[in-house]
């Protein structure tokens, strides 16, 4: 097949050129965390000059910050992050090797119940558009959209931990799923939304095409019109969404990992962030960021499936 | 013997922002087997609107009225799954538009193939080999390699040639041709009518042949129907209509087919005015106001549709020209 070889030469073309971005990137973080006022070890107590001393040496914080960049280069080269330095004794390497498959299964969940939902709920009011059912699902569609995930989940909590009894209010356990769910739940409703919106308004135009009357009038069941004919040209716009609907599953999961006190790394970024852990920060930018390089290939991959004009070869 | 295709009475409105716009007005028309019956009139005149209602192709906001019968059974207001057991197989439409017509991101097999699938219950291998045969009987040149291309990968009368192959895979009894050639090069108009005639010749369905181009029916249809603001104005054996139109309007088409012999005109006739816009009062014969011939009663009382001597000829009108 032409076009696989073409889809697998374009992949590795762009993953190719990933490798730029991704450096300019560090580079960027490297120098803009460090521009921020304060450092990894000030506190409400000051610190004895000659401990602050010890400390900055210990770290390399004394050296010029050219040659920190050359050390922090040279070691994330061979797969180094280096000590975090707050959290003593931890690399960051073993830090987000303990968080991110909390974090990874939470998002991957949320991400995957809203894309299949959300495309299941526009579907279904595409095609009853205009009528109760439609205006049912966009309501709720707005509200999924409106109220944020930080309002969401203390609410489900209260609801079916404190009043129902049914799910555990916050905490983890390894491989339960009951912990899972509220948290899931408030982070994948509104991307869920969105994509529900999305599908519906594009369904709607793909079912005033020509080819799809052009289906209707071949006698297929509506079934066949809807899922071989109109869904995939439908499912454009959300392709195109997808690497939104992954940054603001990141970003919630931030807020849902603490609310709900899931042991991920999304507490790293806000925390590192303030801690001015430098090491620890620099790891979760470069994390997300290779994250998100990664789902725009895909994306640009899954447009190429989704409507064969497109062309991959350039 | 009730004709394969009998349409009652048919009138479709549109409801559009509180307003009812008419589109066809209380239409009666037959179909034979194997007959082929050409509908003409200009943009407007309700002539796609008829058949799209027969196939249940119309949208949500409109409404129709009237009966049609296939094979001798409903198929107006009867549901999809009803209708399906015709539509699609014995009752098929080839549409205006042959770029837009195909679903972009399926191969011409498949598309070609799913009919059988779904009418005949052949398994897909089966299917596609009928498909490929298919390609070859519409005169697609490389059959097995259109198979897995992609609708964008085809001109536009190839296009169109497999549009009319896709309606041909369960030997219809009659296929609805609405302005197949109008999106068309020139050159290729030519051999997509050729293809039709040839087809219905071996296949002998009838056929429907929808245009504004009274030249393109010309030659493929033994009936011609002229339609003028959703309703049937004229109605004749093609070579009568041609000698002798009765209607003012069909006379004043007949004159806009430009002609290779004969004295060269200076311009290209045209017809004057405009037709009627939706929401125009329906009073009296829509084509007065641009006929020559218009009397105050063509203003006021509607002609009826009226036998007009010769072999089942029929015209709608007050005065119609003398015979």
């Amino acid at each position: 097949m032409d076009r696989l070889a073409a889809m697998r030469r374009y992949f590795l073309t762009r993953l190719a050129g990933a490798v730029p971005t991704l450096f300019i990137i560090v580079t960027l973080a490297f120098f803009l965390i460090r521009a921020a006022p304060g450092g990894p070890f000030d506190q409400e107590q000051t610190l004895p000059v000659e401990v602050m001393a010890n400390l900055q040496k210990a770290y390399g914080l004394d050296q010029p910050v050219w040659t920190q960049y050359g050390h922090y280069v040279g070691a994330l080269l061979h797969g180094d992050f280096g000590p975090s330095f707050r959290y003593k004794d931890f690399s960051v390497t073993e830090l987000i090797g303990q968080g991110l498959p909390v974090t990874f299964e939470l998002g991957s969940i949320a991400l995957a119940s809203a894309l299949i939902l959300g495309v299941l709920i526009g579907i279904f009011a595409a095609l009853r558009h205009n009528r109760a059912g439609d205006y049912a699902a966009m309501s709720l569609a707005v509200v999924g959209v409106a109220i944020p995930s930080f309002v969401v989940l203390p609410f489900l909590g209260l609801l079916f931990g404190i009043y129902l009894h049914w799910l555990p209010v916050a905490g983890w356990e390894p491989a339960s799923i009951r912990h899972l769910i509220l948290p899931v739940v408030a982070l994948a409703l509104p991307p869920l939304a969105v994509i529900a919106r999305l599908v519906r308004a594009s369904m709607l135009e793909v079912l005033r095409s020509h080819y799809i009357r052009t289906a209707i009038a071949k006698g297929l069941p509506l079934r066949t019109v809807i899922l071989r004919h109109a869904l995939r040209p439908a499912l454009l716009p959300v392709a195109s969404y997808l690497a939104p609907a992954v940054a603001s599953i990141m970003t919630g999961s931030l807020v849902v990992e603490s609310i709900a006190g899931l042991p991920g790394i999304g507490r790293y970024m806000v925390q590192g962030a303030l801690n001015r852990d430098y090491t620890l920060v620099m790891g979760m930018v470069i994390i997300y960021s290779a994250l998100l390089i990664v789902m725009g290939l895909l994306v640009d991959l899954l447009y190429a499936w989704l409507d064969p004009r497109v062309r991959l070869d350039s | 013997m009730e004709p394969l295709l009998n349409i009652e009475d048919l009138s479709v409105d549109y409801t559009h922002g509180g307003m009812e716009i008419p589109a066809v007005r209380q239409v009666s028309l037959a179909v034979a087997a194997r007959e082929s019956v050409g509908i003409v009139g200009e943009s407007g005149s309700g002539k796609t609107q008829v058949f799209m209602a027969a196939m249940g192709l119309l949208a949500a906001n409109a409404a129709v009225r009237g009966r049609v019968r296939f094979e001798g059974g409903d198929i107006l207001g009867v549901g999809a799954e009803s209708l399906n057991r015709v539509r699609g197989s014995k009752l098929t439409m080839v549409f205006q538009d042959p770029m837009t017509s195909l679903t972009p991101h399926l191969t011409i097999g498949t598309q070609l193939a799913e009919v059988l699938v779904c009418h005949a219950g052949r398994s897909w291998r089966e299917a596609r080999n009928a498909a490929r045969h298919m390609l070859d009987r519409v005169r697609v040149p490389e059959p097995e390699r259109r198979m897995s291309q992609y609708p964008h990968e085809l001109s536009g009368g190839l296009r169109q040639r497999v549009m009319i192959g896709m309606s041909l895979l369960c030997e219809p009894l009659l296929v609805i041709a609405d302005e197949p050639t109008t999106a068309l090069d020139v050159t290729v108009q030519a051999h997509i009518i050729d293809l039709l005639g040839t087809m219905r010749r071996e296949l002998g369905m009838a056929l429907v042949l929808i245009s504004h181009d009274l030249g393109v029916v010309a030659g493929l249809t033994d009936r011609i129907l002229v339609m003028y603001a959703g309703r049937i104005v004229e109605s004749a054996g093609a070579a009568e209509l041609f000698q002798q139109a009765r209607h003012p309007y069909t006379a004043e088409l007949l004159k806009c087919i430009p002609s290779l012999t004969g004295p060269r005109q200076q311009r290209m006739p045209t017809l004057l005015g405009q037709p009627p816009r939706p929401g125009d009062p329906d009073e009296g014969c829509a084509f007065a106001p641009r006929c020559a011939r218009a009397a105050p009663r063509c203003r006021t009382v509607r002609p009826p549709l009226e036998d007009a001597g010769g072999s089942a000829h029929r015209v709608a009108c007050h005065f119609p020209l003398p015979s």
